[in-house]
């Protein structure tokens, strides 16, 4: 639904230049919510803006719906009429809501379709029917400063469906709110890319996020993605950054001679008792340092670090069987063999 | 003498409103000119900009009185006169568009740019950002400079009042101080000091109506009139 390639933006100042995006290829599929973390200053802000093309990118191609916008932003800085048609069909919240706080709740729902030339009586049937569905029916006449930021959120969020978009961006939209009103934005997201078939690209610096709305997620660090991939594509990666971020355990070794193992559990594999039966296999006790089951992206996770008596030269086989269990296993301290070790394991 | 003081306070008000409605017509789209020629605005055109702020700047800081001596030809083009009402309404029009135009710029470039932000993203061009963004959100601080416009125009048409445009600037001249009547010249003062505060006083209360319709806290107009104030500069400067 969205795809980037090759996407680069170079802020040129006085004598110094700053890349924001350095080679950012992006797939986003339709219907699913999409998340880019990474932390500030990593480019995640000049990403979203260069989707709708707020920002100019120096290089690459963007097409949303398969609709290839760098193509229709013409050579002069100001946007021509077929790419704001184009923006009009892409939604976009934001972090500080941008509410207009001399109009009313409505009003400002009513504002994109003033602009796409929708009739008053249109505009106000669908403006409410938005309130509704944000659950501010009652909050129409209000003012935006007489909102919680919650609500201010939810008027935002229907501004940007005003005009039936496929696809909504969302800048950082909850990165204002406390962690409760962030739950409930979050819900409305899903239920809105649930209901309307909404594909959502979002950003964010905060790991919950991506943990509780996701079905995707890439990881950005100085203006490059460096991981990305499903939610259950990332956990199945040993070593992954933001696997381990989205899912930390934690626990340290007892002693020098040990091995110790990161086990993730996914669907199938999570119901067997595979730490017992290896136990009784090879006959070795194995002791738990940490473990943790959790939901993400809608997929049940378990995740658990355990010790096993002697180095991992002893202990190849017990971990060969773990693997043939269908489970992943990440070997703490020893990532430079492990990554070879570990996709001869998924072979 | 009350007929006299009547005339008079007709005549300041005559020529204070029409420049003021001028200077606003002309001022407004000099000021969002500004902003929006700048590096990095809509607009982008630096050297328009560079242009247009050049001449505001040289217009106000032109003292009032060599302005208007120098646009006598200008003015008689216009009104076929350079004495009376209608002849002062043109350099004091003239002399109030770039000072209203720096305090349009200056509201306007208040506004969150992130609202402008959100207009562009929902397809809105440069001139839709103009008429739903800019001046809807900047209104308070609009009328405050207007409010601030119409009492440097009421100084300047007492100088005009040298040139034979009537007003109360006039009569204080000309009874108070070529004549000696003091009595008259007092009059004209509190006269003078009731008009501006009744006009500071509608300016301010408009301006706060329209912020709280925003359902803002009462204390951003009034700390944005001293922005306003300190913006412009030497209100009285001959």
């Amino acid at each position: 639904m969205i795809t980037t390639s090759g996407l680069t933006k170079v802020y040129r100042g006085r004598g110094r230049e700053v890349t924001a995006l350095d080679g950012v290829d992006l797939h986003v599929r339709e219907g699913e919510v999409y998340g880019v973390i990474g932390q500030s200053g990593a480019g995640k802000s000049s990403l979203i803006r260069c989707v709708n093309l707020l920002e100019r990118p120096t290089s690459g191609t963007v097409t949303v719906a398969g609709q290839d916008l760098t193509a229709l932003a013409g050579r002069g800085p100001r946007a021509g009429r077929e790419l704001r048609r184009a923006r009009s069909r892409i939604g976009m919240v934001f972090q500080h809501f941008n509410l207009l706080s001399t109009r009313t709740v409505q009003d400002n729902v009513e504002l994109p379709l003033e602009i796409l030339g929708t009739s008053g009586k249109e505009r106000s049937r669908k403006a409410l029917e938005l309130l509704d569905l944000v659950g501010l029916a009652d909050k129409a006449k209000a003012y935006p400063a007489q909102l919680s930021g919650g609500q201010k959120q939810r008027v935002g969020i229907a501004r940007a469906l005003a005009g039936d978009p496929k696809v909504l961006l969302s800048d950082e939209a909850t990165s204002a709110l406390d962690p409760e009103t962030t739950r409930s934005i979050l819900t409305l997201l899903r239920d809105l890319n649930r209901q309307l078939g909404l594909t959502v690209l979002l950003i964010t610096h905060e790991m919950d996020v991506v943990k509780s709305i996701c079905d995707s997620a890439a990881l950005m660090e100085q203006g490059r993605v460096v991981e990305s991939g499903t939610v259950s594509e990332l956990l199945a990666t040993p070593g992954s950054e933001l696997a381990s971020a989205l899912f930390p355990v934690t626990g340290e070794a007892s002693g020098d001679d040990r091995t110790v193992l990161d086990v993730t559990f996914q669907g199938e594999a999570a119901t067997q008792p595979v730490i017992s039966q290896l136990s009784r296999t090879y006959n070795i006790d194995i002791s738990i340092l940490g473990a943790a089951i959790d939901t993400v992206g809608g997929l049940q996770i378990g995740r658990m670090r355990i010790e096993l008596p002697g180095r991992y030269e002893d202990n190849v086989v017990p971990v060969g069987f773990l693997r043939e269990q269908g489970l992943q296993i990440d070997v703490l301290g020893r990532a430079g063999q492990e990554s070879v070790l570990a996709k001869e394991g998924a072979k | 003498m009350r007929p006299l003081l009547e005339q008079a306070c007709w005549d300041t008000l005559y020529m204070v409103g029409w420049s003021t409605l001028i200077a606003v017509v002309g001022g407004l789209p000099l000021g969002l000119l500004l902003v929006l020629t700048e590096r990095g605005g809509l607009l982008q055109n630096v050297l328009a900009n560079k242009v247009v702020g050049q001449i505001v700047n040289i217009a106000r800081s032109m003292p009032f009185i060599i302005l208007m001596v120098a646009l006598m030809g200008f003015t008689r083009w216009i009104t076929g006169s350079t004495i009376g009402r209608e002849a002062a309404i043109v350099p004091l029009a003239i002399g109030a568009i770039p000072f209203f135009a720096r305090l349009v710029e200056t509201a306007v470039r208040e506004v969150d740019h992130g609202l402008v932000e959100a207009v562009q993203a929902m397809g809105g061009n440069t001139w839709t950002v103009v008429r739903k963004v800019l001046v809807p959100e900047a209104l308070p601080s609009l009328i405050s400079s207007a409010t601030t416009t119409v009492v440097a125009l009421i100084g300047y048409s007492a100088m005009a009042g040298t040139v034979g445009a009537g007003g109360l600037g006039d009569i204080a001249i000309r009874y108070g101080y070529q004549r000696f009547e003091t009595d008259l010249m007092w009059i004209t003062v509190a006269v003078l000091a009731v008009v501006i505060s009744v006009i500071q006083f509608a300016g301010d209360y408009a301006a706060r109506a329209l912020h709280r319709r925003g359902g803002r806290s009462g204390a951003a107009p009034r700390l944005r009139l001293l922005k306003a104030e300190a913006a412009a500069p030497e209100l009285t400067k001959v």
